[in-house]
């Protein structure tokens, strides 16, 4: 058998309605970065700044889906990627974002740009290159299929290389106790 | 607006009526209901303080039943039988008919408080629907004309018990006779033959009801006489579970008590069937006198009628009987003359609530609590009625009880199969030329019944109701018989017309309505399932969701606490077994389609913003080439 | 006259004294049974439902069903351990379980139990229902989002508070945690900061005022072992037995 060196996996990410905490995490694997740059290359990411997802092994995304944009970045990575990682509690579950749930968007909308009186004076801003609100906000798995879950808030550096090493190994991820949390 | 401190006058009477006796509290509180269409905050404060029982309890009570409203409710309550047959006979139609005229929304109250309309489980109506139930009364055979008429009683407020008779006709439709139903019995023909079956020494030295009942417990006399028979006729419940009613009996009269109760469960709320209605309309004499054995047998003084409140029309004439009888010495104290042999019955009018057809539930529900399962063992032929050993057997169970007493366990013996002794009613309802009630030899086929029926172009029929089965055409060779195709009697037929993802979707929305929330499977997986059939009928479904849904049913029936959440997946899983192409014509996508509507999503936005250009729209995945 | 009686679980014997419950002896033994509604404490009711075990074949509730001599009780399997993981996702998506901003996060059974059981995802579509928070009482705050109607507060108050300060009310889906008094706020009951009731909540629903995120992570309860490991310590146990 020859020997052959594998193919270096190409990998996504991006944050949808997040706060970067999860990719900042990420960073968090520090050293370990260099042993992974020896595994994967990176598509669209914050890292290299490109703006569209390609055909991917692994799209990484966290946050969740509070408008139309998310729902367009969201679906391209689903169908470029052929594992997609939901990361984070946003992504799992809403997250911070979806504590607006039980509010009527109309309501939000209303007293944030009309009856607000240090806001008020612009009206409800109707721009179309600005994305429009969803009614609620959702975790990534109500919108696509998602094939991985990676918990926490976010998930440290050492449950992220965990996570990740395990998929690159093509072991189904698992996290112990110490490194499993949704806080 | 009345004085939130002050509940309202007619409260004390409704105590007063139920004794104050925190056991009757579902008394209590349907009759506050019903005079006041609604259980103002005042009167809750007031009935808890009165009969002893924290407030939470009582608002909690009032909060389980759907009959029962703790907020204005309108001042006539209208409620649309939802069940499959209903729609079938265009109840949909009909009830988006009566809300555009009266601009109502579903649920809502209208700003006047006049009226709310709302949609109920099944009103055992559905031989002669789409029915509804105006502040509790039932109305059969509704049309376009009958609502109009109805909404005009409702704008000149006139009060319900002022409508015209003609509204509230239920017909019986009694199709087939055979042993129950043409029976020749007198009242007390049963009783007297159950006493005449012993020697009376017992009875005539018993001094009290406690002697009396050890002296029958020692020789065998005329109970342990009729017990025999009922044991040798093989008798099983008519409910459903189909318990050896004479082991039943024997438990509960062998079982340590201070006293013993006999129930009559006629909480028949099964959707689909309706013969209980028919029983207790037309043979109320019959199921009491089977009451009145049983209570003979194990010792009992008291007992009680459970009867649904979607059947409130028939508590009047039920106490008649009741009355009738103790006039004739039927019912009472020293009842045909028999020293010690005492016993009368309380009826107790259900609040909507299928879980208190649940023998345990409807004991709990007795006792003035929400309807909720108890944990088993005990059971409550040993632990039932506050604690005591209690039997409690379907109408139907009764009935043949009675005919027993008379004829014999060997004469009963002679009908129906080898596993299953007698006859069984059937409510017959759906795609047919005559529903109705009919009553069978056990070992009937479902072909046989169609035939009777006049069923035509049949493609499936749900048997004993959607915690039963649903037979595809293939199977209505088979028999209706404990060994094979067991029944509480329920017999829905749908032809080839028929969307059966419609009919298991609606039993799916019956099931989470009717959910008691003990137990997380049933609770929310009851609603999960609910959301999927409801994901999969919007035509935004994936074999993803086939998936889930059998993964969910799974659980639900494996960790669910009572028979409601083991059978609300079956019809999901036979249709999905036997008409599972109904299911996969409506999936949008293969593999994955989102939980929600998303363009929808964007609705409240687009309203707010005033824009609807390209980028204020979500397209389906197809359309945007995406989808996996 | 102590005659020792056992039953297997998963295999192993465990010994058990007439009038135990499955999970009481299984505890008593130290063998974990995953649980939420049960609590040592109080009369087991059985409505979580992650406790079900097969009991020679039959879906039992290990909490509600008696020990008897030589069932077979299968706990620690596959099948088994997959129905409590979904059990656990559908508390999850009922009610609002927000962990990074729960005060009770790293002390919360529900979350415990999900860790143990390796929960990574809610699976189903949430429901978010709306459940605003009664914050009327001067000392206790009451976070409903988080309740999964274990019922354990209800007993306490009525068993040994006795006060009955909480009950349920709704049916189904909306069945709810309600207090008692006719505003429906708690400051308009008698309960008080040091009742029984205060303290059996196992989510984050009955919180003391003043006093959140005074531990930090890393030293919480379930930060330190797993709940499979702190249910079995604070299980009761016959004199003489040793803690493992």
């Amino acid at each position: 058998m020859v020997e052959t060196k594998p193919r270096k996996l190409r990998i996504a990410t991006t944050s949808l309605a997040g706060c970067f905490g999860c990719h900042m995490s990420f960073l968090d694997i520090d050293e370990r970065l260099f042993d992974l740059v020896e595994l994967v290359e990176f598509d669209r990411s914050p890292i290299t700044d490109i703006k569209h997802c390609g055909r991917c092994d692994v799209g990484i995304i966290e946050g969740g889906v509070c408008n139309a944009e998310n729902v367009h970045v969201l679906r391209e990575f689903r169908v470029n990627c052929k594992i997609l990682i939901a990361i984070g509690a946003c992504a799992l579950n809403g997250g911070l974002p979806a504590q607006r749930n039980h509010l009527d968007l109309r309501d939000c909308l209303q007293e944030v740009y009309a009856t607000e009186a240090s806001l008020s004076s612009g009206g409800i801003p109707n721009d179309p290159e600005l994305p429009l609100p969803l009614d609620k906000v959702h975790p990534l798995h109500e919108v696509v299929k998602i094939d991985y879950f990676l918990p926490g808030c976010p998930p440290s550096g050492d449950a992220i290389w965990r996570f990740v090493n395990d998929l690159l190994a093509g072991r189904t991820p698992r996290l112990p106790h110490e490194l499993m949390h949704y806080d | 607006m009345p004085n939130d401190t002050l509940p309202e006058p007619g409260v004390d009477d409704a105590l007063n009526r139920n004794r104050r006796d925190p056991a009757r509290l579902v008394q209590i509180l349907r009759e506050v209901q019903t005079q006041y269409g609604y259980i103002s905050p005042a009167a809750l404060t007031h009935i808890a303080g009165a009969v002893g029982l924290p407030r939470a309890r009582v608002e909690g009570v009032a909060g389980f039943y759907s009959f029962l409203h703790t907020r204005p409710a309108g001042r006539y309550r209208v409620l649309f039988s939802d069940n499959i047959t209903d729609r079938m006979q265009g109840s949909g139609r009909l009830f988006d008919y009566f809300c555009s005229k009266l601009w109502l929304e579903r649920g809502k109250t209208s700003e006047d408080g006049l009226i709310r309309a709302d949609l109920t489980s099944c009103t055992g109506l559905c031989d002669q629907g789409p029915a509804l139930l105006v502040n509790g009364f039932a109305i059969p055979r509704l049309t376009e004309e009958r609502l109009d008429a109805i909404i005009d009683l409702i704008r000149a407020r006139i009060p319900v018990p002022a409508w015209p008779h003609e509204h509230f006709e239920i017909t019986e439709n009694v199709r087939r006779k055979d042993i129950l139903l043409d029976h020749a019995l007198q009242p007390g023909d049963a009783i007297r033959a159950a006493i005449a079956r012993g020697p009376r020494a017992g009875l005539e030295t018993a001094s009290n009801e406690r002697s009396w009942r050890e002296a029958v417990l020692s020789a065998p006399q005329g109970p342990v006489a009729t017990l025999e028979e009922i044991k040798r006729s093989n008798l099983r419940g008519r409910g459903g579970a189909g318990f050896t009613t004479g082991l039943k009996w024997e438990a509960c009269r062998s079982a340590l008590g201070q006293m013993r109760y006999v129930v009559c469960n006629a909480d028949e709320g099964e959707p689909g069937t309706f013969k209980d209605r028919v029983l207790l309309t037309r043979y109320a004499d019959l199921v009491i006198e089977g009451m009145t054995v049983c209570a003979y047998v194990i010792g009992a003084a008291r007992g009680f009628i459970y009867l649904r409140g979607e059947y409130r029309h028939l508590l009047d004439p039920l106490e008649e009987v009741l009355e009738a009888r103790r006039n004739a010495y039927l019912l009472g104290h020293g009842i045909m003359g028999q020293p010690g042999l005492d016993f009368d019955i309380e009826i107790h009018v259900g609040a909507g609530a299928y879980i208190c057809g649940e023998e345990s539930a409807l004991i709990e529900s007795l006792e003035g609590r929400r309807g909720v399962p108890r944990n088993r063992p005990p059971y409550p032929v040993t632990h039932g009625y506050l604690q005591q050993p209690t039997i409690v057997n379907n109408v139907e169970t009764f009935c043949a009880a009675a005919l027993i007493a008379i004829h014999g366990g060997e004469w009963y013996r002679g009908f129906g199969t080898a596993k299953s002794a007698g006859t069984k009613l059937l409510s017959v309802s759906g795609d047919c030329a005559r529903p109705g009630v009919y009553e069978y030899p056990f070992g009937v086929t479902i072909r046989d019944v169609l035939e009777d029926c006049g069923a035509v172009d049949t493609q499936a029929v749900q048997v004993s109701g959607p915690s039963g089965v649903c037979l595809d055409e293939t199977e209505f060779g088979r028999r209706i018989a404990f060994e094979d195709v067991p029944t509480a009697g329920s017999f829905m037929v749908f032809n080839r017309q028929r969307d059966m993802f419609e009919v298991a979707r609606n039993f799916s929305h019956f099931f989470a309505h009717e959910s008691c929330g003990f137990c997380t499977p049933c609770r929310v997986g009851t609603t999960l399932l609910r959301n999927c059939m409801d994901k999969l009928h919007a035509g935004h479904g994936s074999q993803h969701d086939l998936t889930e849904i059998v993964d969910i049913a799974r659980v639900l029936q494996a960790t669910s606490h009572c028979g409601l959440g083991h059978t609300a997946c079956n019809p999901l899983f036979d249709t999905l077994k036997k008409f599972r192409p109904s299911y996969e014509r409506r999936l949008s996508s293969l593999a994955f389609s989102p939980a929600f509507d998303l363009d929808g999503a964007l609705a409240a936005a687009r309203q707010m913003t005033g824009r609807d250009d390209a980028g204020a729209h979500l397209q389906p995945e197809a359309a945007e080439g995406a989808g996996r | 006259m102590n005659q020792a009686q056992s039953f297997t679980l998963d295999g192993a014997d465990v010994p058990y004294r007439p009038g135990q419950t499955i999970i009481q002896a299984a505890l008593a033994a130290g063998r974990y049974i995953p649980h939420l509604c049960y609590h040592p404490e109080f009369k087991p009711h059985g409505s979580c439902k992650l406790c079900t075990v097969k009991v020679d074949g039959r879906d039992m509730a290990a909490c509600t069903t008696p020990a008897a001599p030589g069932i077979a009780v299968e706990s620690d399997t596959q099948e088994i351990n997959d129905q409590r993981r979904m059990l656990v996702q559908m508390l999850f998506v009922e009610g609002n379980h927000f962990c990074p901003s729960c005060e009770q996060s790293g002390n919360c059974m529900l979350q415990a139990v999900a860790y143990d059981l390796g929960v990574m995802s809610p699976r189903f579509s949430h429901l978010y229902p709306s459940r605003p928070v009664d914050a009327s009482h001067p000392e206790i705050l009451l976070d409903f989002d988080r309740c999964i109607l274990c019922e354990l507060c209800i007993r306490a108050s009525a068993e040994v508070d006795r006060k009955s300060v909480f009950a349920l009310s709704g049916r189904g889906i909306t069945k709810r945690l309600i207090v008692n008094a006719a505003s429906g706020r708690l400051a308009d009951t008698n309960l008080a900061a040091s009742d029984k009731a205060t303290q059996v909540c196992p989510v984050g629903v009955i919180l003391r005022k003043g006093g959140a995120f005074a531990v930090p992570i890393g030293k919480r309860k379930y930060d330190l072992k797993p709940i499979s490991a702190r249910a079995l310590e604070d299980a009761p146990r016959p004199p003489g037995a040793r803690h493992g």
